[in-house]
């Protein structure tokens, strides 16, 4: 008995109007730590226990506003700064049609806000493991009894002199309660570890189900799988077997104009090249090299892009072979390819072809520029 | 049957102490179900599962297995989704309005009726969803950050619709709990098996009964009471936006958002009616769920039936005074057109049937209520069709006239919705207490300090 530690005595009631004549008593004798236990609230037993009236509703009123200043301004970025769209002839910043979301975001943040912080942060629950469970004391509370408790924690508490103050109220009964003798902690129970592990097991192998089986299988699949002809694809529907359907016979595409060097190794002598190495071409052929040939040449041309070793060598735009090149040796390989490399004719228009030459001569030279070149840097 | 209006009549009957209407509440948790029981779990899983099938059947190959289609685009779907929202309503009004209200002869029935707008909630939170054809893309209607840079269109109805919905599924579920933890904790003291405690234990958070906790408890239920109220006010209201923001002739009216909220509450105690009547009866609950306290239900039914029918009249007047050519043909064509058969039984059950609760006999009588609850809630479901169907199938453009059949999917899922609804109220009357017992104990006879009766009554 004299091991086990105190929490506090105790004193059950059965009558609404005892419990309010003790309470009155109990406060009046100057106790801070004690309460009252009842299975209800008691009208006025709050004036009884002297207790201040409660300040929830500060949080509320925090968290209501904010919810609401955090409504608008969601919609407000997303309806006018994100993508702003007119709709309906309202302006972006529609309020009346923003009112009514304002308005529940607003109830559910100060709901939700109230009811978690009056239990977690006011009460301190979820607490199972309070001294008092499990007591006959709480049993008689939860039922039909009004008790007062006065804890050990209390300044003025003394075993003896506080139970015998208590029995001086004249109540049905008191009680000691101790604290439990040992503190467990069944989370780390090995059963309930194997649970844990369990559950994990299950929700990885649910998601992984979910996310590479379920979705590649009917009905999911649908949005993958439709009912339509694909770009490129066959199709059973025409007699030649294609989805898509050539031009009629004689077509010439909108500014269409025939590339007569098709197929001739060196048309050097007939194309040359009608660009000045401006500024602005240099900078269009800076950008297209950029996306459509540094992929396998590499950014300066040296021919080391990541695709070096995979394929065939790209090679470099800086061997002697290639700066021998005429003007329009390049700008026919572009054209027409060469070895693995592809036409680009289709990606890249004409004059964007010319500049990605002069911008491929100015990497030619700047990657074999000679001591007398820096005269002419220094001469600007 | 002599009542007497001038004295209050005691909130809990048949003199019961406080450990008495603990016993009668927690019965049916302390005691294995019977035959009835599963019975009626047997009934409403058919139904439910009916509805299941006949919704696997719609994901499979789409809402084409319903009857939607032009002109009449939104059909079941929605008139089940507007029909379930409604009768949530009541289940608010009771906890939160009659609350703030200090209407004391609510404690017995909030609890029941909490749960029912939660229940109803869910059923009708399933439609917009399989309305939309691929539900499983439901979550596209929250606004996140997402790879394409969209957002969603917050000037929708629909959208607030999205909103309104689920804020107030959670603050119902919230307010519920919230009002269940006194109760669990209870449950945890009483019982006696080792399994229910831990579970008990768990959902009563550890409340201890504390007077210092009460007290926050309290005012936290003031707090959410005051925002239940105009919560349960908006949804309805945003719900009738569906309508009233559009430009058909029907639904583009202003005294949509009131006329709504009042047939949200006629429906909605109708339903909690229906039920209560036979859960007082099977769960011998009869001196907590009085008589009077059902009577007192009545009335409301009665006001908000006539509100329903003044609506119905203002609407037409509407359509003549406003002159527009569009709005009159389509109120004759309610009253007189093809679909003029569901247009009288909407009248017939919201508007004068509930008269007959004048006579007090008739509001005190189970039997007559039974059959006007029904009605009621037949007639509240053709209201939504009317509104639904009958705006649609004929618009602006007589060339594009319609009828609308509807399927046996349509049927099924409709009657998969009461069954989902009936077999979680059956599971909840067995899991948990029907009634508030910490509320209820609080309202019994002795319950209070004498002289504080009178000084301050609440």
């Amino acid at each position: 008995m004299t091991d086990k530690k105190i929490f506090g005595v105790t004193a059950l009631f059965n009558d609404p109007n005892a419990i309010i004549a003790a309470a009155r008593k109990v406060a009046s004798s100057g106790f801070t730590k004690w309460d009252v236990n009842s299975p209800y609230p008691i009208h006025g037993i709050d004036k009884a226990m002297k207790m201040k009236p409660s300040k929830l509703g500060i949080v509320t009123l925090i968290f209501g506003l904010s919810g609401a200043a955090l409504a608008l301004i969601l919609m407000w970025w997303t309806m006018s700064v994100d993508y702003p769209m007119i709709i309906g002839g309202k302006p972006y910043f529609s309020l009346p049609a923003f009112i009514p979301v304002t308005f529940e975001i607003t109830v559910i943040m100060a709901t939700l806000s109230t009811v978690v912080a009056m239990f977690a942060f006011f009460f301190g629950l979820p607490r199972n493991s309070h001294a008092l469970h499990d007591t006959d004391y709480m049993k008689k509370v939860s039922r039909d009894h009004y008790g007062i408790v006065i804890e050990a924690t209390d300044p003025n508490f003394d075993e003896k002199a506080t139970l015998q103050f208590l029995k001086d109220l004249k109540p049905l009964s008191t009680e000691i309660i101790y604290h439990s003798e040992k503190e467990t902690y069944p989370i780390f129970e090995p059963r309930f570890i194997g649970l844990l592990l369990g559950v994990a097991v299950v929700v990885s192998i649910g998601t992984y189900l979910m996310l590479n089986k379920l979705m590649y299988i009917v009905p999911f699949d649908w949005m993958d799988k439709q009912a339509k002809v694909i770009p490129q694809s066959g199709s059973e529907f025409f007699a030649d077997g294609r989805g898509m359907r050539l031009p009629v016979e004689g077509t010439v595409a909108k500014g269409f104009i025939p590339y007569p060097f098709e197929g001739q190794t060196n048309p050097t002598e007939v194309l040359s090249n009608p660009y000045f190495p401006t500024k602005e071409s240099l900078e269009l052929g800076e950008r297209k090299f950029l996306t459509y040939c540094s992929p396998c040449h590499g950014n300066y041309g040296d021919g080391d892009s990541r695709l070096a070793g995979q394929f065939p060598n790209p090679p470099t735009l800086h061997s002697d072979r290639a700066r021998s090149f005429s003007d329009g040796m390049i700008y026919h390989i572009i054209t027409v390819g060469q070895n693995v490399m592809p036409s680009y004719a289709s990606q890249v228009t004409r004059d964007e072809r010319w500049a990605i030459v002069n911008y491929i001569r100015a990497l030619q030279r700047a990657k074999n520029a000679t001591d007398s070149d820096l005269n002419f840097v220094k001469a600007e | 049957m002599s009542t007497d209006y001038s004295v209050e009549a005691p909130v809990v009957g048949g003199r019961l102490t406080i450990a008495q209407i603990e016993e009668l509440v927690a019965k049916p948790m302390d005691t294995k179900p019977d035959k009835k029981f599963f019975l009626a779990l047997t009934i409403s899983g058919t139904a439910l599962l009916i509805g299941a099938v006949c919704l696997l059947y719609t994901f499979y190959y789409g809402i084409g297995m319903w009857g939607n289609n032009q002109p009449v685009s939104w059909g079941f779907g929605i008139v089940n989704f507007v029909f379930w929202v409604g009768i949530g309503h009541a289940g608010t009004l009771i906890s939160a309005i009659l609350f703030l209200l200090r209407q004391r002869w609510r404690t017995g029935i909030a609890r029941f009726a909490e749960a029912m707008t939660i229940f109803a909630v869910m059923c009708a939170g399933i439609f917009p969803i399989i309305h939309t054809g691929r539900p499983w893309l439901a979550g596209y209607l929250t606004p996140y950050p997402n790879q394409h840079g969209l957002w969603v269109n917050f000037t929708s109805p629909l959208v607030w619709d999205v909103f309104a919905v689920s804020v107030y599924f959670t603050v119902s579920l919230v307010f519920w709990y919230t009002g269940l933890i006194p109760d669990f904790a209870t449950l945890r003291d009483r019982t006696t098996s080792k399994i229910k405690k831990t579970i008990y234990s768990i959902f009563s958070l550890g409340w201890r009964h504390s007077s210092r906790h009460w007290l926050h408890y309290e005012k936290a239920y003031v707090i959410l009471a005051g925002f239940a109220t105009p919560l349960v006010l908006s949804v309805h209201t945003i719900v009738s936006f569906d309508f009233a923001v559009s430009i058909m002739p029907g639904w583009h009216t202003t005294i949509f958002p009131p006329y709504f909220v009042a047939g949200a509450i006629f429906s909605g105690f109708a339903m909690v009616v229906t039920v209560l009547v036979f859960v007082r009866k099977i769960f011998d609950l009869q001196n907590i769920i009085s008589i009077d306290h059902l009577e007192k239900m009545n009335k409301v039914i009665l006001a908000t039936g006539m509100m329903v029918g003044y609506a119905y009249s203002m609407e037409f007047f509407i359509a003549w005074y406003s002159g527009v050519q569009f709005e009159q043909f389509v109120f004759i064509n309610r009253a007189f057109g093809p679909y003029a058969w569901a247009y009288w039984i909407m009248v017939s059950c919201n508007v004068f049937f509930p008269q007959l609760f004048w006579f007090k006999k008739i509001r005190r009588s189970i039997p007559a209520m039974i059959v006007i609850v029904l009605l009621v809630n037949v007639g509240m479901w053709f209201e939504r069709f009317v509104i639904v169907v009958t705006s649609l199938h004929r618009d602006f453009l007589p060339s594009s006239w319609g009828m609308f059949t509807p399927t046996l999917y349509d049927a099924g899922i409709l009657l998969g919705s009461f069954g989902l609804f009936f077999t979680l109220v059956i599971l909840f009357t067995k899991a948990l207490p029907v009634v508030s017992i910490a509320e209820v104990k609080a309202v019994a006879d002795g319950a209070q300090p004498t002289h504080h009766r009178g000084e301050h009554h609440d």
